[in-house]
């Protein structure tokens, strides 16, 4: 009842449980975050003067600490795990929402009066030509965003066992078994890795046109502020 | 509003404004920390990057350091490090470092790099030896990425702080450890607000920094 794969039962989960549960904790908030970034996203490719402040209000939210944001909603939402994920789901929004406004500005206008003169909606134009342009900008979001919530979501098992893997790390503290603890940061970083790894290839088979395995070139006079917005996210 | 009376309560009781466990000493505890942690990472990741940079080698090995880093949990570090190396300052120290040097590391390397490349050459033909063009042409014109690189660093390195005092660090986060456990939701509250404030103050001090360290031609040609 030692081996390296036996949890505590007071976790009341298996490994395999556990990874699951983090799995879910730390993907639907990006999910959420998604769903939300697309439309609000749009708004600021289409009204200019609302991008600065968004990117304002953004900035203000993700410097706040995960903790402070998660004992805050204790009073509202109680030592649960939407507790966890509200928090991971705006972060990921602030992370999503400057990658996604910067892949659809970078279409080219000649593509969009093309699009236009052969007749495609408003509406159409943005599926059929705006999204899958984006989508490399787009998938460079989702990756920062799942990799950093993957992490966060650890945080949890501060606010009451919420952590889902972030609870071996207590439990490895309570019971002196620090091999739980590796555990614990092993399995969160290969998740983190894995599921980056699924992401590129998503972009590969979204993107046939592209090279495979290069990154979109960054350009030569100015620094490309999707990278950089994309740098200041990790935590 | 109830979070409202939490923080007030907590912020008018005069017993949290003084001694060990006092907002002022608290604060301080968290502002040393943050600052040592952001000087060790910045004093790592600086040189390196203003070097590969300049040069334009180790691009991609960058890449992969800033990645595997981004994919270490903060908080697992924590732990582990304290499992290691028991109480003290070096435990968290450590991980706070290893998290705030790749995001420095790597936009300065991208700041350095991401320079015009013509009064970089024009500065070469003039005769300028390549430490000048580093510092005083290169350096300049990619301010204000690499203090955004910075900037990230720092609030990273203020959140993570908050999380460490579960491993027995003083600062800010030991008001909601400590409140978590005592059940005192207003000292829980009252930590996460001050924390919160701590971070934006970051935000204030990098804006600042901005407005003075970055020359104004540079600042409207951005």
């Amino acid at each position: 009842m030692n081996g390296f794969f036996d949890i505590p039962s007071d976790l009341q989960h298996s490994w395999i449980g556990l990874v699951g549960l983090h799995l879910r904790e730390a993907l639907l908030p990006v999910l959420a975050g998604l769903v939300l970034a697309l439309p609000l996203a749009q708004l600021c490719v289409r009204f200019r003067w609302l991008y600065p402040p968004v990117l304002w209000v953004t900035t203000v939210l993700y410097a706040i600490p995960s903790l402070a944001f998660f004992v805050v909603l204790i009073d509202y939402t109680g030592q649960t795990e939407l507790t966890v994920m509200i928090p991971l789901a705006v972060y990921s929004l602030v992370v999503l929402v400057p990658a996604i406004v910067d892949g659809v500005r970078s279409v080219p206008p000649e593509t969009l009066a093309a699009a236009e003169a052969m007749g495609f909606g408003p509406v159409r134009r943005y599926v059929q030509v705006q999204l899958p342009i984006a989508v490399p900008a787009i998938i460079a979001g989702l990756r920062i965003a799942v990799v950093s919530s993957i992490s966060l979501v650890s945080v949890g098992a501060l606010i009451g066992n919420q952590g889902a893997l972030g609870n071996l790390l207590t439990d490895a503290l309570f019971y002196h078994r620090t091999e739980l603890a590796v555990n614990s940061v092993l399995t969160t970083a290969v998740l983190a890795i894995l599921i980056d790894g699924l992401l590129v290839g998503l972009r590969i088979l979204l993107t046939p046109w592209m090279p495979s395995g290069a990154r979109p070139k960054p350009k030569a006079d100015r620094p490309d502020p999707a990278a950089v917005a994309l740098e200041d996210v990790s935590r | 509003m109830n979070v409202l009376n939490f923080i007030n309560a907590f912020f008018s009781d005069s017993a949290h404004w003084k001694g060990y466990d006092g907002i002022p000493t608290r604060l301080w505890e968290h502002i040393w920390y943050s600052l040592l942690a952001l000087a060790i990472a910045a004093g790592i990741g600086l040189p390196i990057g203003l070097l590969t940079g300049h040069t334009g080698r180790g691009g991609n090995a960058l890449a992969m350091i800033a990645t595997a880093a981004r994919a270490l949990p903060s908080f697992g570090l924590l732990v582990l490090m304290f499992i290691g190396l028991g109480l003290g300052l070096l435990p968290v120290m450590i991980p706070l470092v290893i998290l705030a040097v790749p995001p420095i590391l790597v936009t300065t390397y991208e700041a350095v790099r991401s320079v015009d490349p013509s009064p970089v050459d024009a500065a070469r033909g003039m005769g300028m030896h390549e430490s000048r063009v580093l510092l005083q042409v290169e350096l300049p014109v990619a301010l204000p990425l690499i203090l955004s690189g910075l900037r990230s660093a720092a609030i990273q390195i203020v959140s993570t702080a908050t999380i460490a005092a579960y491993v027995s660090l003083g600062g800010l986060g030991r008001y909601i450890v400590d409140g978590l456990y005592q059940r005192d939701y207003e000292k829980v509250v009252g930590g996460a607000t001050l924390v919160a404030v701590m971070a934006l103050a970051t935000l204030g001090v990098f804006w600042i920094a901005n407005r003075v360290a970055v020359s104004p031609g540079v600042r409207r040609s951005n």
